[in-house]
């Protein structure tokens, strides 16, 4: 099975101060750490495993510029054969049905059974899965916290649906998944995993590889970023008082309360 | 049989000649042991190499006092003593062994031995050596079947009960020192009837009671039991010969080899592969143990050593609170893999891989590199160096917790395991109080300082512990020392990181750290953490020589720089807690109990488990950010011994152990009525200060900022 993921490097959340920038159109982003989006990583370690019982090759691509290309090693040191970086001053500004056009794009030069990507990005918002599938007229499921691999080019998918319930889905290949977190646990990848492909070539592609000229980037955004602000700090928490008996039957009164205990 | 009292070998058994029939059955029971042997030791040339050809005389010196003088077993008292005395026993034994193998096959029918008098005390020696032999021999086998102590019991997941090979050992040593006794005994019986000289025979020593015994036997009788006595013995010797390399027995011939290739520098971690730079190690295609030949020769030698007696087990925190780990399994485990792939019958089937085999994930991970078992192992058996192999070919395989993986990544982005800012790693001195009293620089190579306080990535970043680096800075500027910090330079000490097997971030890391250090020109290093003191002093090449803090308090309250005021509470009594890496890895032990000692009227008691049997808080560095499978906390199972040595304050001197220690108390429900405290912290608290401290401070609050 040939698996297209699409991943996207951010700031890592667990690594940075996020604060906004003097202007208050952006975050700072001196400073900052990035990593590989963490649904993205999951996708990728889900992809690997598909591909070691069910055979074939994994695919990463990212639509970004050059400082980009670490999370491709990261994700080749995983086991990825190819990482491809698709990069062009033309497609900076894409909102996210400029990155589905651009995906698209490369899929169609391409031939790919199955395409994941993370559930969201920890920096956007969950539109490029859904997009993409719908410009290649693809079958598409989000939240996908299972996947086994049928016969006669089907998938069984598990759908994670509220309160943590599982919805079981068949779905017919090739087809765009949205991968959820807590599907895998991903496998470790260190310096020295990335240096051992430190010298595995990476192609890019750009605007005119792909055919996408004048179709994205901002120009043809329909969204624009016009703000950026982080929302005033809500009450503080309610401290409970008296003694430890007291304090117990306050908080079973208060989740009694709010429905959290029937 | 004719009645003959000469040697067996004149004798005829079963119409053979005793010579012919005793010289087949040695030249057998050698060839056979050789070929043992030589199967034993295919894979240990197939194994990694390991450099242990190094300082012989240490190592010889390490015979005598570890294998000879058998310097460790006194640590259990009864099993010790056991062996102490069926160890001399045995090496008595030898010269005997080898007289009574040498009259199967001679033609001469006089005993060989030492000439006349020597000959004589010989004699009486030897004899009394088999009888305690024997008699340990029943004692043991009491033990093992009537008291059952504790830590021989094998629970189900790791295999049947031991017991049924331990007796029948015993047993076969008893028929051997049985049989030997009664071969002398019965000749001594016949001369005695024939009225001829009777050869002298130690009182109350086992040929002297069966010779009692077969006083009134009949000539034929007693014959038939000196030539059957002498081929039991024959047989019990080389069939024990030949079993030997088939289990913990085996110890008998490799412990000595075992003991002098044994580790000699303690603290440190083995290179992921001898022989192999730095530098070169990014063309070594695989890192780590992960299948059995990826050990070196000497860590299968520990695995044939291994005598089974528990002593590492027994003294596993992991063990002791109930995580998948047991070290004795560790090596029982891969012994059983070696015979079994490596049969003594048949062509070797390896290469496959051992987690997923006979170890878990989890019980690998599980190690908090203590090293309570090493500190007991009378073999000097090595179980961290071989733990952490196993982590490195699992990291290297990518198989690393969840739970890891994070502080791993914000290791490599950020130098830190929290993920927090390098330019926020000083913040802590900033704390305006503390600024107020006492200035920490950060160094940045132009200031001529002396000494340089590595600080690590909890102090600097740990709200609680930052208050242990407060102490430390005005501990340091209280003795006049001209001192600083690397700031936003300084990078995690990178000691756990190493010990969890990330040795590529490990180096990363260390080389940071290194080049800071020297470009800040210091002399010496100074740190209170215990892990970063031993990444210093172990880990690291070309940096200053360092100290850890209660070093330093020790030697400037012995030279009377440092006064301490008597503690406020005399009903407080306090208990020092060994942290790992300062004690057992590193032997401060005394140092730490000296400062608190020179406290006026501070009680002090003594845990039943300190200095290097004490007992591992849970761990740092990455310890504390792994989710172990346990029954209970190892700190709660500290806190309780603490409770139970009748202390009520347990002070420490590591950051970790205070994070968990602390942790501890409130789990146990503890709180109010036991308190932690680091060492840095109660000295500061006690020390007397040149000046009351509110003059000091009235004095300099006023002054602008810039000028403190």
């Amino acid at each position: 099975m040939e698996i297209l993921v699409c991943a996207r490097r951010v700031p890592d959340t667990s690594e940075n101060e996020i604060e906004l920038n003097a202007a208050g159109n952006d975050i700072e982003r001196d400073d900052l750490v990035y990593s590989i989006n963490e649904p993205d990583n999951y996708a990728v370690e889900e992809a690997l495993q598909i591909v070691e019982r069910a055979g074939g090759n994994v695919t990463v691509a990212t639509v970004g510029g050059e400082d980009d290309e670490e999370i491709l090693r990261r994700e080749m040191a995983m086991g990825a054969k190819n990482g491809v970086l698709i990069s062009d001053d033309a497609f900076s500004g894409s909102d996210g049905k400029g990155i589905a056009t651009i995906l698209k794009a490369f899929v169609e030069k391409n031939h790919f059974d199955l395409i994941l990507t993370g559930v969201q990005a920890e920096d956007a918002g969950a539109q490029v899965g859904g997009m993409l599938a719908a410009m290649l007229d693809y079958p598409f499921a989000s939240l996908v916290n299972a996947i086994e691999v049928l016969d006669g080019g089907k998938l069984k998918i598990s759908r994670e649906i509220e309160g943590g319930n599982k919805e079981m889905n068949e779905i017919d290949l090739p087809c765009v998944l949205s991968i959820q977190t807590g599907i895998n646990e991903p496998r470790y990848v260190g310096m020295r995993g990335i240096r051992q492909v430190a010298s595995v070539p990476i192609p890019t592609l750009g605007a005119a590889d792909l055919g996408v000229e004048g179709a994205v980037g901002g120009a043809a955004a329909k969204v624009k970023r016009v703000d950026y602000f982080a929302p005033p700090l809500g009450k503080g928490a309610e401290m409970l008082g008296g003694s430890r008996e007291e304090i117990i039957d306050k908080l079973i009164e208060m989740l009694k309360a709010k429905g959290g205990l029937k | 049989m004719i009645e003959t009292f000469g040697s067996p070998s004149q004798a005829t058994y079963w119409f053979i000649q005793g010579r012919i029939l005793f010289l087949v059955l040695h030249f057998l029971g050698v060839a056979c042991f050789a070929y043992i042997v030589a199967k034993r030791m295919i894979p240990l040339m197939r194994a990694e190499r390991d450099f242990r050809f190094d300082h012989p005389w240490t190592r010889l010196g390490r015979v005598l006092q570890f294998w000879l003088g058998q310097w460790r077993h006194p640590r259990y008292r009864t099993a010790g003593t056991i062996h102490i005395l069926i160890f001399a026993g045995f090496i008595v034994l030898v010269m005997r062994a080898f007289f009574v193998l040498s009259l199967g096959t001679s033609s001469s029918s006089a005993m060989p031995g030492l000439p006349g008098r020597a000959g004589h005390i010989y004699g009486i020696i030897q004899a009394y050596a088999a009888t305690v032999v024997f008699l340990c021999m029943i004692v043991a086998a009491v033990r093992r079947l009537v008291f059952k102590p504790a830590r021989y019991a094998v629970p189900s997941r790791y295999g049947k009960a031991h017991t049924a090979d331990a007796i029948f050992l015993l047993g076969l040593i008893a028929i051997l020192m049985a049989a030997d006794s009664l071969f002398e005994a019965s000749r001594a019986a016949a001369q005695a009837q024939q009225g001829r000289e009777v050869e002298f025979l130690a009182v109350l020593s086992l040929p002297w009671i069966f010779k009692a015994a077969l006083t009134a036997a009949p000539l034929p009788v007693l014959s038939t039991l000196y030539l059957g006595a002498y081929l039991i013995h024959d047989l019990a010797f080389f069939f024990l010969l030949c079993y030997r390399p088939f289990g913990i027995q085996f110890h008998v011939e490799t412990s000595l080899f075992s003991i002098y290739f044994a580790k000699l520098n303690r603290g440190t971690i083995k290179p992921v592969r001898w022989g192999v730079p730095d530098a070169q190690l990014d063309q070594v295609k695989s890192f780590g143990v992960k299948t059995f030949e990826d050990f070196t020769w000497k860590h299968m030698l520990d695995f044939y050593s291994c005598a089974d007696c528990g002593r590492c087990s027994d003294n596993c925190p992991a063990n002791a609170v109930g995580r998948p780990l047991s070290p004795r399994f560790i090596t029982t485990k891969a012994r059983d893999y070696c015979f079994t792939h490596y049969p003594v019958l048949g062509s070797a089937n390896n290469g496959t891989p051992l987690i997923g085999g006979i170890y878990s994930e989890d019980e690998i991970w599980s190690c908090t590199t203590c090293g309570a078992c090493e500190a007991e192992c009378p073999l000097l058996v090595e179980y961290i160096d071989k733990i952490v192999d196993l982590r490195r070919g699992m990291v290297d395989d990518g198989k690393v917790p969840q739970s890891l993986q994070k502080p791993l990544k914000a290791l490599e982005s950020r130098g830190n395991p929290y993920g927090k800012m390098e330019k926020k790693r000083a913040e802590w001195v900033k704390a305006k109080e503390f600024q107020q009293t006492c200035s920490v620089k950060v160094l940045n190579g132009k200031q001529d300082t002396d000494t340089l306080y590595f600080v690590d990535s909890i102090t600097s970043y740990d709200d609680r512990i930052q208050a242990i680096g407060r102490a430390t800075a005005k501990i340091l500027s209280s003795t006049g020392e001209n001192f600083g910090i690397l700031g936003a330079s300084e990078k995690d000490s990178g000691h756990d990181v190493r010990r969890f097997g990330e040795e590529t971030l490990f180096m990363a890391l260390r080389d940071q750290n290194v080049e800071a250090i020297k470009a800040s020109g210091v002399k010496r290093i100074v740190t209170a953490d215990p892990h970063a003191f031993n990444a210093l002093k172990h880990d690291y090449r070309d940096v200053p020589p360092v100290e850890h803090i209660s070093q330093v308090i020790a030697r400037e309250v012995k030279a009377g720089k440092i006064k301490l005021n008597p503690v406020e509470n005399e009903n407080d009594v306090y208990a020092y807690h060994d942290p790992c890496y300062l004690g057992r890895h590193n032997q401060v032990y005394d140092d730490p109990r000296d400062v608190l000692d020179a406290i006026p009227g501070l009680k002090r008691v003594e845990m039943t488990r300190s200095r290097d049997r004490s007992f591992c808080c849970g761990g740092g560095g990455l310890a504390l950010f792994y989710e172990p499978k346990e029954d209970q906390r190892m700190g709660v199972k500290r806190v309780q011994m603490a409770v139970e040595a009748g202390a009520n304050v347990i002070v420490t001197a590591c950051p970790f152990c205070m994070v968990n220690m602390e942790d501890a108390i409130k789990v146990a429900g503890m709180e109010g009525k036991m308190t932690a405290i680091d060492l840095a912290e109660l000295v500061e608290r006690q020390m007397v200060r040149e000046e009351p401290p509110e003059r000091r401070l009235q004095a300099e609050l006023p002054a602008p900022l810039g000028r403190l």
